[in-house]
């Protein structure tokens, strides 16, 4: 593929391409800096949304200019992660939650348990 | 490829590169085994990130594939070992 | 046709899933993504516990847009609240919010659309379905929260679902 880009495809697919990596620093910085697990597990989500939707729009821009037609496939990586990240997620925070209440640090209760809820 | 844009791209990839030494960080200081597994978990985010750049840089499709792939195991090996540490046999 | 075609958007979505990987409408192509569209769904048909009864597609695309919008917002508040994180820790704790919708489709969906948006984490679910214990990163109205959580999200799921 030799084919030249034009200047005003480069200039959008520059600024997307630098603006993912700047969220995906700021969620790296986020990870380090934050005191509590819990805060740190939402600067990991700027990459996983907003810097993959940059990416993969600057991917569908470059190629399809390429192509000269509609090249949609890199839509795919955004809609995986938003199926798979959750999963992640709300897995890594039950654990989380479940170990600290093992180890008997402040976390809340666990919401269903009525009865000790009651009886506490 | 123009320089502006082979020069953003450059930026980009020293971005996300920093991005893994910050994770990195934290995989290696992570208090509990919680703080690992969310530090493995973004690692493989930014690498998949990091593909589709590096597709855009060499304007290939199969580095398109190759982030797909590594999406797909990192989600498998994160979820595996978040659901070993939900079912408690961590701590005896 | 409800034999044959268990789940038509299933069916529907795998086979787009298939042109666009491929990137090609070649007729082999449709062909081949036709069968996947076609097959899958009977082989795991065994899996699915219960129907989805999907209501409203209007409503569902109005949800997206909404949920991509507050995707762009709180990311940057994230944002802001991480690089400003030295001279204001963000107030960041758990709330209780108490849960209306009951179909575990719905629930599924609203437990995606929290945790793709930045700033909340979904952390537990009552077995009764009816408190959700949820982890927000700066929460300055606790009950201005809970109801715009309320109406924005679990309200157009429920007309979705139920």
């Amino acid at each position: 593929m030799n084919a030249q880009l034009s200047l005003w495809v480069e200039i959008p697919v520059a600024i997307l391409l630098v603006l993912s990596g700047l969220f995906a620093l700021i969620g790296a910085i986020g990870l380090v800096r934050m005191k509590d697990y819990f805060q740190r597990m939402h600067p990991p989500a700027l990459a996983s949304t907003l810097g993959a939707w940059c990416v993969a729009l600057a991917s569908i821009i470059c190629f399809s200019a390429l192509k000269s037609g509609p090249v949609l496939h890199a839509w795919l990586i955004p809609i995986l992660l938003s199926i798979t990240v959750p999963v992640t997620t709300l897995l890594l925070a039950r654990a989380a939650l479940f170990r600290k209440r093992m180890a008997g640090d402040n976390v809340p209760a666990e919401v269903s348990s009525r009865r000790t809820e009651s009886g506490s | 490829m123009s320089p502006l844009l082979s020069n953003a791209i450059v930026l980009t990839l020293f971005l996300f590169s920093l991005a893994m030494v910050f994770t990195l960080i934290r995989l290696f200081k992570g208090p509990s085994a919680q703080d690992r597994v969310l530090a493995l978990d973004y690692l493989y985010i930014v690498a998949m990130l990091m593909m589709l750049t590096l597709g855009i840089r060499y304007s290939s499709d199969t580095y398109f594939e190759a982030a797909l792939l590594i999406a797909l195991f990192g989600f498998v090996g994160s979820f595996a070992l978040a659901k070993f540490l939900l079912r408690g046999e961590v701590i005896e | 046709m409800k034999r044959l075609f268990p789940a038509p958007w299933l069916s529907l979505a795998l086979w787009l899933l298939w042109l666009v990987l491929n990137l090609s409408i070649s007729p082999g192509n449709l062909l081949l993504g036709a069968a996947l569209g076609f097959c899958a769904p009977l082989m795991m048909r065994k899996l699915r516990p219960q129907r989805i009864h999907i209501r409203r597609p209007g409503v569902i695309l109005r949800l997206i847009l909404m949920v991509g919008r507050d995707v762009v917002v709180s990311n940057l508040a994230v944002a802001w609240g991480v690089l400003n994180a030295g001279r204001r820790q963000p107030r960041s704790r758990f709330i209780k919010v108490p849960l209306d919708l009951r179909d575990a489709h719905g629930l599924a969906a609203l437990s995606m659309v929290c945790t793709v948006v930045p700033g909340t984490v979904w952390s537990e679910l009552a077995l009764d379905r009816s408190i959700l214990l949820m982890h927000v990163w700066d929460l300055d109205d606790e009950a201005q929260f809970i109801q715009h959580f309320k109406i924005t999200y679990e309200r157009p799921l429920m007309e979705i679902f139920e």
